[in-house]
């Protein structure tokens, strides 16, 4: 292995070219149900790709895959350039101060407050002071668009838009190269769906982050990605911008992209971004 | 309020109509739709006139075709547009078979659960060792460097399930004592020989009843309380944030959890054990009139500290089974509901029966050590 025996100090320079995210060949097995044969991926530094496809398509699977949380049952998934079932218990660590992931539900730690589940990762990873942590956290809460008096509040009393956008907080708390949402709209309002884009995109440009973004939601896609990956029969069938796959005649894209809502989406692609969201082509 | 369904056949322009009327609906039909379904059944053309039909929802609308059979076109049947356009959505639905699934039945169905419940056993019992094997590489990880061993949860836990157990077990156990007490004094009465309660009482309490009684009620209390906290962060997805960000779920949750209980349940087993004799000291007082002080004199006489050393030796090892079973049934958790409460349960269950199969192990290990 190449990439693994790199030393801790030496990832920086070796992996600085490699892609985020590679992955070649993946298999995911769910006893007896395949759930991915020979998928293959690869983001590029600083692009926002959206993944698509139906439901169980195995969307969530290839998250969980990346980001460790399942063991591919073939092909190699590899983050910075490092092949991570290889990696080291410390290369690991290296690997994960580099991402940052929104669950869908937001996954906030339910007996913290909203400063103390930004803060987490933070206490985790660096040994800065109590009070410079909790500074980082409060103006993470800001950048992700909360009220100040969220940092005092329990997940529980928060609205389901508010987690979210607590969730991204912790997301981006250790200021991550590559940045991981799962369905990041999912259940808003087209209101708080369309700022959270927005919010998504002013921060993907001026972190240069990656971003990989399980989506259903179409405005989401024409507005903020460049790059949307279509899961269908267990592969990546397509992967290019939107208006490159509307012309594909792969019968799930034509339809997804051609249907009702897709027609409407994609007639007011690229929005100006004071443009008030119409509220009827919002997916849920 | 409503109109109960009805029909009527009449001959209109020599067709042989019938005519509905009222709310066909799931609470207005009663028996109105099996009624047109035996009055149709064999009569051929049947027109249907449905604008006299108040009401018409989805449970109608299927009596409606069934009784209708096929023969539904657009010439037969005059209804409003609403009406017809609910008849076409349910007749669309009901030409999609709904798959059946035969259930498995008989001798087969009973294969089939003993098959299951084997490879059951056979999983959690690698899940078990997956368990401990993840439990024994955070502990030496603790071990080898102290500092990443989360103090204030550690703290936090140790009030929750120790401190906060001290009235329930002091309780319990005060009463255990005092019943022993009274069993001794009635039964050694007879014999003339009630000065032995003292040591049933000694022995009895301080190497049984102290450790016993803490440990089944932390088990109710603590054990469940683990899982339930555990497996809502699982659900949650709260364990999957902590994995990706570099921390541990074992040496966040499982090891705090590990040491709360290792502190406390030899604390609340002391605790208990004063209880205990308390009770027991109270009983014997009043009941066969020997004095507190004459009862302490004889335990230190004739029952010796052993019985304590041996009572409290027990500790430890109930901590760690009632934490782990806790901690790993928790780890267990599924997605759904029905797997949370099925876990917090098993906890313990689990956690009881391994404290009194346990404290069997032990009895006979002292037995053969003649202590």
């Amino acid at each position: 292995m190449t990439a693994g025996d790199v030393e801790p100090g030496e990832d920086a320079v070796s992996t600085a070219t490699a892609p985020p995210i590679r992955i070649e060949g993946l298999v995911s097995r769910f006893g007896e149900a395949v759930i991915h044969d020979g998928l293959d991926l690869t983001v590029n530094r600083g692009e926002v790709l959206g993944v698509v496809g139906g439901s169980g398509a195995g969307k969530s699977v290839l998250l969980n895959t990346i980001i460790g949380l399942k063991a591919p049952d073939g092909g190699s998934v590899k983050l910075f350039g490092q092949d991570m079932q290889v990696a080291s218990r410390r290369r690991w660590s290296v690997i994960e101060r580099r991402w940052g992931v929104l669950f869908q539900q937001g996954a906030l730690f339910s007996n913290l407050t909203v400063r103390e589940n930004v803060a987490a990762p933070l206490f985790e990873h660096t040994r800065l002071p109590k009070r410079e942590i909790e500074q980082l956290a409060d103006l993470k809460i800001a950048l992700s668009g909360l009220p100040a008096r969220a940092g005092g509040l329990k997940p529980a009393e928060l609205s389901g838009g508010m987690r979210k956008r607590a969730g991204l907080a912790r997301a981006l708390a250790m200021d991550p190269e590559l940045l991981f949402l799962d369905e990041p709209t999912a259940g808003l309002d087209p209101i708080s769906a369309a700022a959270f884009d927005e919010l998504i995109k002013d921060l993907s440009d001026s972190l240069d982050l990656t971003v990989f973004m399980i989506t259903h939601d179409l405005d989401t896609l024409y507005a903020i990605t460049d790059r949307i990956a279509v899961i269908a029969d267990k592969k990546v069938v397509a992967a290019g911008p939107a208006s490159d796959l509307e012309k594909s005649d792969h019968p799930w894209i034509k339809e997804y992209f051609m249907g009702p809502r897709g027609r409407a989406a994609a007639g007011k692609s690229t929005p100006p971004p004071s443009m008030p969201p119409t509220s009827t082509s919002r997916t849920r | 309020m409503g109109v109960p369904a009805d029909f009527t056949f009449e001959d209109v322009n020599g067709h042989r109509t019938a005519v509905l009327s009222g709310d066909w609906t799931a609470r207005g039909m009663v028996d109105a739709g099996e009624r047109l379904i035996t009055a149709m059944d064999g009569s051929d053309a049947v027109d249907l006139d449905l604008r006299e039909v108040t009401r018409c929802d989805t449970a109608g609308a299927y009596a409606i075709i069934r009784a209708a059979d096929g023969r539904i076109t657009a010439g037969k049947i005059r209804a409003r547009k609403q009406t017809l356009r609910l008849l076409k959505l349910v007749g669309d639905a009901i030409q999609v078979e709904p798959e059946i699934i035969p259930p498995v039945r008989g001798f087969r169905a009973l294969l089939e659960r003993i098959g299951r419940g084997v490879f059951g056993l056979a999983d959690d019992g690698y899940s078990t060792l997956a368990f401990l094997g993840h439990l024994l590489v955070a502990i030496g990880r603790c071990i080898a460097k102290p500092s990443r061993i989360r103090w204030a949860p550690v703290f936090a836990l140790a009030e929750r399930a120790g401190l906060d157990a001290i009235p329930i077990v002091a309780t319990t156990t005060f009463f255990i004592g005092a019943v022993v007490a009274l069993l001794g004094a009635n039964l050694l009465t007879e014999f003339g020989a009630q000065v032995f309660s003292v040591e049933l009482i000694g022995i009895s309490v301080l190497r049984e009843f102290n450790i016993l009684i803490t440990a089944i009620l932390l088990a109710g209390r603590s054990a469940s309380s683990f899982a339930a906290e555990i497996g809502s962060m699982k659900m949650n997805q709260e364990i999957d944030a902590m994995q990706v960000m570099g921390v541990d779920p074992y040496e966040a949750l499982v090891l705090p959890r590990f040491a709360a209980l290792l502190i406390t349940i030899p604390l609340l087993t002391f605790v208990a054990t004063l209880a205990g004799l308390a009770g027991g000291i109270l009983v014997v007082w009043t009941a066969l009139d020997l004095s507190p002080g004459f009862f302490l004199q004889r335990m230190q006489d004739y029952v010796g500290v052993q019985h304590f050393w041996i009572g409290l030796s027990k500790a430890p090892v109930m901590a760690m089974v009632i934490a782990a079973i806790g901690c790993r049934q928790g780890m267990e958790v599924g997605n759904d509901v029905e797997s949370l409460g099925r876990r917090v349960t098993a906890a313990v269950v689990h956690a009881i029966f391994a404290i009194i199969a346990i404290d069997a192990v032990f009895a006979l290990i002292y037995m053969e050590l003649d202590l």
